[in-house]
This record gives structure tokens, C-alpha cells and sequence, in this order.
């Protein structure tokens, strides 16, 4: 080979200096432009986020009274490299009351990086959470003696009273559900499960603040990041004022003891809440601190399902109360008038069709049908309603009516309210109908939900917000459980009035019926108020013994408060569901019991239903 | 003596600024790593000599001293004594074997009072000069198998001193003055042989435990035992212009490939790595045959090569599980991306990948790289500095340098191609080989693509020995380069 031909290898030379230069480029290239996994692994090296948690927000009455609060718990904290088995181990446990296998044990999931995946010897490990008062106190004063473990503060729910625990929920470590679905939370963070502590969870919880702090490749702590300029305050949680009053609740509970049932008061003014009682209940101080998961479990595999809110979540055949509610849209559609008399001879008979009633006069007009709970007025009426071709050319069209009278009225769907889980009832269109009877079926066919029964269910709230409307005589606004949040705002949509499709006119006509049914009819109970009261009993039917219930408001003219109450299985409305009524609007308009009422509330505190061992 | 006064200004004139401009600005960049790398938080005053910042600054301050130093020494000093520096520094090397002072386990740095160095960085300079000393005496050839052996025989005796120092890596640097043969007429076949094994062991090992479908062939030893067939076709139509036989070669082997493949795949399931060593066989049989009829050297020397690569290649599987210590093949295995052993001999490499990676397109800012500072990177401000140019000056600072260091090559090239004598072309390819293998590498492994070998990046990393080394390399070339126009007495 002759030189001139070496002399092209400086090409072959400088190519191969050029593609490797060309093949790094490239590699940066794809590793600095092309992938955010690099910055996000050496800012996790790097940076140490010390969260520092704000305040949960505190949970007030309507008259101030503090219902839930944090309280300071403190968790025992460890750095191993400090720890280096010095420790007196004997001592140390005596002083936490823990065995020396739990201690090995503890010690060595902080050390397993599978179970602790940001273990490191350098930094603080928690060892043991949610220590109380006493431990603590004893603790700090030996703590010289345990080197590498400290103290860390934290707070814990409390609650002053062993009441409301379904309107005020719990709070409990976050899911992974909760984390994926809001990227605020991490693992071990705290997270309203139930209640208001849920629905207002935003309001409540706060920012997290953070420390931004710079770690070197031994995780020791090399100083703030850019002299704290990141760094972030904690925002503590703001304060919730509820609607509920806490002596009202407490009321409720009591009597609904050992009773399966519900109880909602509502301010029919404004909407708001005064109680909400579901029964069985638990005490909500169970539901915090370290034992939460073991109560929480008992709680959920309990046959009586305590956990369940009854009052939003029970779909019950409203009964009587829903006559109501059928004498107003039979009076606006003009089916009948205050004069229009139906027979009632111990029920409703016609074309072989019989539904059953109890004595009283016949016929008899809408004001005595309402007093008395006439189940025959009310199915004469449905029946001429849905019969009448010259007003609604088909039965489905009669009923459609009918449906959207209901739905206007609170029926049906859920309210709204501002706890989790609301269930909406059911009320029948003709659709429903249509596919139930394959299209074959008419007035006679559905006459049970003239009276709140059939396929018609309502859940408690519901109820009670029919009260509400008919103490407003003819709107509602959304019940809502919380009536201000400290330095923010309840949702705009509960200062709406809903009006209902039924007359003004019509109202006064149906709350006649209840001051009636107070002074003579089925709620005469109340005539033993200082303040006119208007009622209105169900006897809901049912496989087992009919539940009682019972819808009011007081007083008559200027209503304060409208309430349903509803007790499974408790036979007539009078037997359970209206003395309870008079007591809870006795306590509510005037403040306080008399002692012959308390002896009543007592009374009613102690009578038990037998339900049988395993009641659905 | 009148000479020697009007030489003065012509060295200036004829001296290289280009390349002396990239040398500044090499250094400069390497210094502002070396800040970023070495920098603790609280400390703020980065020219102290307590630093390792303030003392590199010394360290480039001695470089520059010595850089003017050695132009300012006549030109023919360099070929004249080049024996003699070549002796000296062999025994120098010969006596760091038995050398007290242990650092991480390698012998190699001499310790005089507060310094510390490292013959072997010197050595290198010397090696090139002896090499180039032999290469341009009258008569030399690399098609002489004698002188051939006798330029190996220099490299390879401080190679052999070094590994005695416990300091492979920078022993693997000499390897690099082959890239110079070639320039001098080294057959290329033997570069391309030596990428081929590299190829082989990388291929062979990463894909062995792979197989084929689901029929028990290994795709390594398929895909090696194929790429033998293939190459050897190439060396037949390069080396004996026999296009047809190339093509041959090529289509039977594919062809017989295909077809048990498919027979494989669905009549019998049978390994085909056997079929391949049966082709194989028949290739080299064929090849001797026409070795022996056509009496081309060329044909054996292609059957030479195949049955080399099978050995190679059986063989270094046998190392790589028989032979090599836990740690060794450990290493090779996470190169290769078999094992993720992010905590053990991965984690380097993976931090550096992180650190680069984390710099994006503009970087941190000088001194605001995080995973440089807080010691996430080992080594950071020598073998891992270039993790610090990625992570503070981003992909335009990291791409930059890298660039820098190409213009250098590239430059070197040139300067070499010019020079009247083959002293100064022999010198020039030593040095530009020695740099262009100290980037290949250093910055190589530094992005997970070369092994981890402890070799500096040169004018980066901290340290006297290495930036001296490199340093007095350049100089004397420059020195050699301005002396090329003057007439010699």
C-alpha cells in the first residue's frame, strides 16, 4: 500500500471521533430533553419534604358549642444510626407498655425497605403512633435514656359529645383510592371518611405546608433549599358552623335507643338541619385515634348496620304522611276542591278492589281526611285524578303529572344535602308502569301509592323536607347540615327557594288538616304543646309490624322547625313516632323540658321493639 | 547561537493558537465543573487552597508554567532524548510497583510530601515519544512483522508495569496508540477484528439466556454464530474482490438459516445453534479449500478469522462464568443491562445518569446542581465529572464540551497530517488517540454506555498528575508542530 492511501485513514480516524461525539449527543440528548424521570429521581435524592400539617378545622353547634376538636397525640419517632442497639430495651418497653417481640418486631419493618420504602438509618423513622397523654409524659422525662428516639406532635380528632357521629363522620388514614384520585394526600395522611368531616373535607383539612430541605447520599440534612424560598406555611383548616343543635340531637338519640329508626328536624326558614338522628348509632369517639380500624371493622360487620345513616340512606314507604302531599296535587290539579266529599265505609271498594280504613264518619271532605288519615278519600282521589280522560288523555299521562307534582316536592331524586351517600327513594312514572304491567294497568292498579304506599319509598329527610314545604306552604330550600364555614361559603344552591307545582292556596288547605289532626285526629298528643303544632301520622305497612311515623311542624304560622320521624316496626304513628315528635318540638320552641316531658322522653328512652335476632 | 534568538518569535507564529484557544477553554470549563463537584454548602470561598477548587487553580497555574516551559525548549530535544525519557519513566514505573502507599487499592500514586502522582499519567508522553522515536527511523515499517512486534513491544511493557500497580484502567489507555498504527498502516482487518470480538462478547452474553420463540435455541449464540458467516463473507469480497463467493456464502447461510427456522418453528423444535456451527464449519472448510487451490492468504486468513471468532466467543463465555471473580462479571452484567443492581456496582452509573439526566436543556446554574453536591455522584470531581457539566450546564454545556473535545481531535488530526517529519505525525496520533480514548471512555461510562473504567476525563477531572500528564502530551506536540517550517542545520 503506498502512503497517499494511509493518508485517507485520518478520514477513518476523524469519522470515528465524530460518531462518537454524534452517539453521546445523542444520549444526552435522549436522557436531559427527551425524559422527566431523571429530574424527578434526583429532586426526590435531593430533596427532603418536610410536611409540616396544618390544623383540622373545629366543628361547632348552631349555638356555639364545640362538637368536634383536635387534640395534641404525639408519635414516637426513631433515627437508627443514633439508636445503634444501645437502648435499654427492658426499660424502653416497660415505659411504652409494649412487649420486647413487638419492639424486635417494629424495629425491624422500620429497617425492611419493602414495607418502609424511604427507610433511612439518617433520618426520623415513625415508631409508634398516636401515644397518649400519660405515655407521653412518662416517656419524655426518660427519653435522655433512649438515644435516637424523639418525639413528634400531631393531633387527633375529639369529640365532645357522644352524639351526631353520622352527621359528623370521622376522619381516617387516606385510601389508595383517595390518593389516586387527589394528589394532595400522600400515604399516612388523615382524610374525612364519613359525614360533614367528608363533604367539607376541603374546607376542613387546610394546606399542608412544607420545608423544602436539602439531603445528601447519607440522607443527613444539609440545609434549607435555597434558604427556604419554596418553603410553604401550613394554612389551617377553617371552622364549621353546623345547623344542628346538639341538645336536639341528643334528645333524638336517646329516645331513638334500642330502636331501629330515623329523626331529621328542619329549619323550614332556612333549610338547615337540626338533627339527624339514625338509629342503632355508635358513639364517634370510637371511631378515632389508633383504634379506629379495630372499631371501624366491628362497626361494619355489625348485623344491625349501625354505620348505615338511616336518615339519608333508608328508603321507606312513607305511609300516611304522603297524603299530604296527594291532597295538594289533587287540589291544584282541581280533581277535587275543599267541598268534594269522598265515601269512606272502613276503606275504599270498588270493582272488587278494597283497601282498608278505620272507623270514622263518611263521606267525609280533604280537611277530616287529612285529620283522620282516610285512606278512602285519598285512593277516590287518585282515582278520579287518573281516571279523568277529559284532563289527561292517557293514564300515562295522568300519572306523569302526578310524578312531576311529586318530583317538584323533594320526591324521587336526592335532595342534595351535604353529606355523603344520599340515597333518592322512588317514585313510579308511568314507564315504570308500562314495563311492570306490559302496558295493561290504570288508576286501580296503582292505587296503594295514593297513600304512601306500593312502590312509593321516601327516605326520612325526604319527609321531613314535605314538612318543611308545607310549613313554607309551598318551597323548600335544600336541607343542608352546615350552616357557615369560617372564612369561606356553604354552597350557593342551599339559599335557592325550590317551589313546589302545588298551589299557596293548597297549603293552607292541607296545614288546616294538620292543626286538625293535632287538636282532634291522629296526632292529638300534640294539643299538650304550649304552641299550636301541626302533624300528620303514617302507619307504614311492610312484611313485618308497620313502622311508625309521624311528620310535623311548629308553630303553625311562623314555623320554627319541621320534622320526620320514623321508627321500623313501631306500629301505629301514635305509638312511637308522635310522642317523639312532641318531645323534640317541645325541646326545640322552648328551649328546654318540662319535668313531666322529660319523664315522657325517658319513657320512650326505655321502651324497646322487638326486632328479633337477625333483622335484616 | 544566532539561531537560537530569531527562533523566539517565529515559535509564536507558527504555534497553534486554535488549538492552544481550546485548550483554555478546556480548562476553564473544567475548572467551573470542578467548583460545582467539589462544592460544600456553607463554604463559599471557592479559590481557598483548603478546597479542592482553590487547588486546582494551582494545578492549571502549574500546567500553564509547564506548557510554556516545554515550548520554550528546542524541538529536537524531544526526538533525542525520547529513549531516554521512555527508560526513565519505565523504571519509574517499575519502581511504583513497590510502592508502600495503597490508594483504593492501587499502587500507583507516589507520595512526595503533600503531593501525590501518578507515573503512569507521565508515562504516556513518554510511551508516544519512544514510539514515534522507532517509528520514523529509516526503514520502518508496520508490514515487518519485526518492527511491527517491536512498536507493540513499547506499548505493551508499560501496560505490564501498570496492571503490576493494580491500575487496569489506565493501562487500557496504551491501547489506544493502535489507533495510531492503523494511521501508520497497521492492516485495518485487525481494528475491525478487535471491534468484531467486542461486538461477539457483547451480543453473545447480553441475549444468551434469551431464546429464539419458544424453541431452545439461545438468540446469543444464533445471532454470533450468524454474524461469524457475515463478516466473513465481507472480509471475502474486501480482501479477495470475489463478489460472486461473497454473495455465496451469504445466500446458502441465510437460505439454510431460514429454512431451519422454519422447520423449527413448526416441525420439530430442535436448537439451531447447532445448524449454525455445522454452516460454520462448512465455511471454513470451504475457505481453506480455496486458501489451498487459489494460494490467496487472504482466503486462510478469513478462515483464520471465523475459527478465531468461534474460539473467542466460546471462550469468553467460559471466562466470563468460570473464570472472572463475583465482582468482575457483576460489573460486566450491569454494563450489559442484565442485572439492575442500583444499590451495588449499578448505582454509580446510575446516579451520574440522573445527575446528567436531571440537567435538562439549560442545566441547574453553576453550583446549583443538587445531585452533585450532596454527594449522590461517588468520584464526582475526577472520573464522574462530566455528571456535573450535565447536571449545572445542561444539555448545551454537556453537548458543548463534547464538541470542544471533537474541534481538539479534529484539530490534532490535522496538525498531525501536516508535519514534514513521521516523528511528529507518530507523536501527533499518539496524543490524539490517548484524548480521543480518555473521552470515548470516560464519558462512556459516565452515561452508562462504556464499562466503568477509572480513567480521568482530561482537563476536567481534579488532580495534578493527570492535568500535568495530559498538559506536557499536548505541548510537546505543539512545540514539535511550531517547528515544522524551520530549516534544519
Amino acid at each position: 500500500m503506498k502512503d497517499y492511501n494511509l493518508e485517507n485513514r485520518k478520514l477513518v480516524i476523524g469519522g470515528i471521533a465524530t460518531v462518537i461525539v454524534v452517539i453521546y449527543i445523542l444520549r444526552l440528548f435522549t436522557i436531559q430533553l427527551l425524559s422527566d424521570d431523571y429530574r424527578k429521581s434526583a429532586d426526590s435524592n435531593a430533596f427532603l419534604k418536610q410536611v409540616e400539617f396544618p390544623s383540622r378545622g373545629v366543628i361547632r353547634d348552631r349555638n356555639g358549642k364545640l362538637l368536634v376538636y383536635n387534640q395534641p397525640a404525639y408519635d414516637i419517632m426513631v433515627v437508627m444510626n443514633e439508636e445503634k442497639g444501645h437502648l435499654d430495651t427492658l426499660d424502653f418497653c416497660e415505659t411504652l407498655g409494649i412487649t420486647k417481640d413487638y419492639f424486635i418486631k417494629r424495629m425491624n419493618d422500620i429497617k425492611d425497605r419493602n414495607k418502609n420504602p424511604g427507610y433511612s438509618r439518617f433520618t426520623q423513622q415513625l415508631f409508634m403512633s398516636q401515644i397518649d397523654d400519660k405515655d407521653f409524659s412518662v416517656f419524655q422525662e426518660k427519653m435522655f435514656r433512649f438515644p435516637g428516639f424523639s418525639i413528634q406532635r400531631r393531633t387527633i380528632r375529639q369529640y365532645e359529645y357522644p352524639y351526631g357521629a353520622h352527621v359528623l363522620g370521622d376522619v381516617g388514614e387516606v385510601s389508595q383510592a383517595d390518593i389516586d384520585e387527589d394528589s394532595y394526600y400522600q400515604p399516612g395522611d388523615y382524610i374525612g371518611k364519613l359525614g360533614v368531616e367528608r363533604s367539607y373535607e376541603k374546607d376542613l383539612r387546610g394546606e399542608k405546608g412544607v420545608k423544602i430541605l436539602l439531603r445528601d447520599a447519607h440522607g443527613r440534612i444539609q440545609g434549607k433549599y435555597q434558604h427556604g424560598k419554596y418553603d410553604r406555611r401550613p394554612v389551617a383548616g377553617k371552622d364549621l358552623t353546623l345547623g344542628l343543635d346538639i341538645r336536639l340531637q341528643a334528645l333524638g338519640e336517646r329516645m331513638l335507643e334500642g330502636k331501629i329508626g330515623a329523626i331529621v328536624a328542619i329549619e323550614p326558614s332556612t333549610g338547615q338541619v337540626l338533627c339527624m338522628v339514625s338509629s342503632p348509632s355508635y358513639d364517634p369517639r370510637l371511631l378515632e385515634g389508633k383504634l379506629r380500624n379495630k372499631y371501624h371493622r366491628a362497626l361494619s360487620k355489625n348485623v344491625w348496620k349501625p354505620l348505615l345513616n338511616r336518615a339519608i340512606m333508608g328508603q321507606y314507604p312513607p305511609g300516611s304522611t304522603f297524603k299530604t302531599a296527594q291532597g295538594l296535587t289533587f287540589l291544584t290539579e282541581g280533581i277535587i276542591n275543599t267541598h268534594t266529599q269522598y265515601p269512606c265505609h272502613h276503606g275504599f271498594s270498588y270493582k272488587g278492589l278494597h283497601v282498608g280504613c278505620h272507623g270514622h264518619p263518611s263521606p267525609l271532605a280533604i280537611i277530616p281526611a287529612i285529620s283522620t288519615s282516610c285512606n278512602g278519600f285519598f285512593c277516590w282521589g287518585l282515582y278520579h285524578m287518573f281516571a279523568n280522560r277529559m284532563k289527561y288523555p292517557k293514564v300515562q299521562i295522568a300519572m306523569n303529572t302526578w310524578r312531576d307534582y311529586m318530583v317538584s316536592m323533594g320526591f324521587g331524586y336526592k335532595l342534595g344535602i351535604d353529606l355523603p351517600g344520599e340515597k333518592r327513594g322512588l317514585i313510579p312514572n308511568a314507564a315504570f308502569y308500562d314495563k311492570a304491567y306490559h302496558g295493561s294497568w290504570n288508576g286501580l292498579t296503582v292505587i296503594s301509592i295514593a297513600i304512601g304506599q306500593g312502590e312509593v319509598n321516601l327516605t326520612p329527610l325526604q319527609i321531613a323536607n314535605l314538612a318543611s314545604t308545607i310549613a313554607n306552604r309551598g318551597y323548600y330550600y335544600i336541607p343542608h347540615v352546615v350552616k357557615d364555614v369560617k372564612g369561606g361559603s356553604i354552597d350557593k344552591k342551599y339559599y335557592q327557594r325550590h317551589y313546589t307545582k302545588a298551589a299557596p292556596w293548597a297549603y293552607n288547605v292541607i296545614v288546616a288538616g294538620m292543626r286538625s289532626s293535632a287538636m282532634g285526629g291522629t296526632c292529638k298528643h300534640f294539643s299538650t304543646l304550649n304552641f299550636p303544632a301541626c302533624g300528620k301520622t303514617g302507619t307504614a305497612q311492610n312484611r313485618g309490624q308497620d313502622h311508625s311515623v309521624c311528620m310535623a311542624f311548629a308553630p303553625m304560622d311562623k314555623p320554627k322547625i319541621a320534622l320526620a320521624v320514623y321508627v321500623e316496626n313501631g306500629g301505629f304513628g301514635a305509638d312511637f313516632a308522635v310522642p317523639m315528635a312532641t318531645v323534640l318540638m317541645d325541646q326545640y320552641i322552648n328551649g328546654k323540658l318540662s319535668p313531666a316531658r322529660a319523664r315522657e322522653a325517658d319513657e320512650l328512652q326505655k321502651r324497646r321493639i322487638a326486632y328479633g335476632s337477625r333483622n335484616r | 547561537m544566532a539561531q537560537e534568538t530569531d527562533k523566539q518569535p517565529g515559535i509564536l507564529r507558527s504555534l497553534d493558537w486554535w488549538t492552544i484557544g481550546i485548550y483554555l477553554a478546556l480548562l476553564v470549563f473544567g475548572w467551573i465543573s470542578v467548583c460545582g463537584a467539589s462544592y460544600t454548602y456553607g463554604e463559599t470561598d471557592i479559590f481557598s487552597l483548603s478546597t479542592r477548587s482553590g487547588m486546582q487553580v494551582v494545578w492549571i497555574g502549574t500546567s500553564l508554567m509547564l506548557g510554556f516551559i516545554i515550548l520554550m525548549l528546542d524541538d529536537r530535544f524531544y526526538d533525542t532524548f525520547a529513549y531516554v525519557i521512555y527508560g526513565l519513566f519505565m523504571v519509574l514505573l517499575f519502581l511504583t510497583i513497590f510502592n508502600p502507599h495503597e490508594i483504593k487499592g492501587s499502587r500507583s500514586w507516589l507520595v512526595l510530601g503533600p503531593l501525590r502522582l501518578q507515573p503512569a499519567e507521565f508515562a504516556k508522553f513518554a510511551t508516544a515519544l519512544a514510539l514515534a522515536k522507532l517509528m520514523s527511523t529509516y526503514g520502518f515499517t508496520m508490514h515487518q512483522l519485526k518492527h511491527f512486534m517491536a512498536a507493540c513491544a513499547l506499548v505493551f511493557l508499560p501496560v505490564l508495569l501498570i496492571i503490576g500497580q493494580r491500575e487496569t484502567g489506565s493501562a487500557l489507555v496504551y491501547l489506544s496508540f493502535f489507533l495510531m498504527f492503523y494511521r501508520e498502516g497497521m492492516p485495518g482487518s485487525i481494528l475491525f477484528t478487535g471491534v468484531a470480538m467486542v461486538v461477539y462478547f457483547v451480543v453473545g452474553i447480553k441475549y444468551e439466556q434469551v431464546f429464539l420463540w419458544d424453541t431452545p435455541t439461545s438468540v446469543g449464540k444464533f445471532v454470533v454464530l450468524l454474524l461469524v458467516q457475515i463478516f466473513s463473507a465481507g472480509m471475502i469480497y474486501v480482501y479477495c474482490h470475489d463478489r460472486d463467493k461473497a454473495l455465496r456464502i451469504i445466500g446458502i447461510s441465510l437460505g439454510v438459516t431460514l429454512l431451519s427456522l422454519l422447520f423449527s418453528e413448526f416441525v420439530i423444535r430442535f436448537d439451531i445453534v447447532w445448524i449454525q456451527l455445522c454452516i460454520c464449519a462448512a465455511l471454513i472448510g470451504y475457505l481453506t479449500f480455496q486458501g489451498l487451490s487459489t494460494r490467496l492468504i487472504n482466503y486462510m486468513l478469513t478462515a483464520l478469522f471465523a475459527v478465531g471468532s468461534i474460539i473467542f466467543f466460546y471462550s469468553a463465555d467460559y471466562v466470563l462464568n468460570d473464570v472472572m471473580e463475583p465482582h468482575q462479571r457483576v460489573r460486566i452484567n450491569v454494563l450489559l443491562g442484565l442485572d439492575e443492581d442500583l444499590a451495588g456496582a449499578g448505582y454509580n452509573v446510575h446516579q451520574s445518569e440522573i445527575a446528567i439526566g436531571s440537567g435538562g436543556l439549560q442545566g441547574k446554574g453553576f453550583l446549583n446542581g443538587t445531585q452533585t453536591k450532596l454527594k449522590f455522584v461517588p468520584e464526582q470531581d475526577t472520573d464522574f465529572i462530566f455528571c456535573t457539566v450535565g447536571e449545572e450546564e445542561g444539555f448545551l454545556g454537556s453537548a458543548g464540551v463534547l464538541l470542544l473535545f471533537l474541534a481538539l481531535i479534529l484539530r490534532l488530526i490535522h496538525l498531525a497530517e501536516r508535519q514534514p517529519f513521521k516523528f511528529g505525525r507518530v507523536y501527533g496520533y499518539c496524543v490524539l488517540s490517548v484524548f480521543l480514548f480518555h473521552v470515548f471512555i470516560n464519558v462512556g461510562m459516565v452515561l452508562g454506555l462504556t464499562p466503568v473504567i477509572g480513567i480521568p476525563l482530561p482537563f476536567f477531572s481534579y488532580g495534578g498528575s493527570s492535568l500535568w500528564g495530559f498538559t506536557i502530551l499536548l505541548f510537546i506536540f505543539l512545540r514539535i508542530d511550531a517547528g515544522r517550517n524551520l530549516v534544519r542545520t
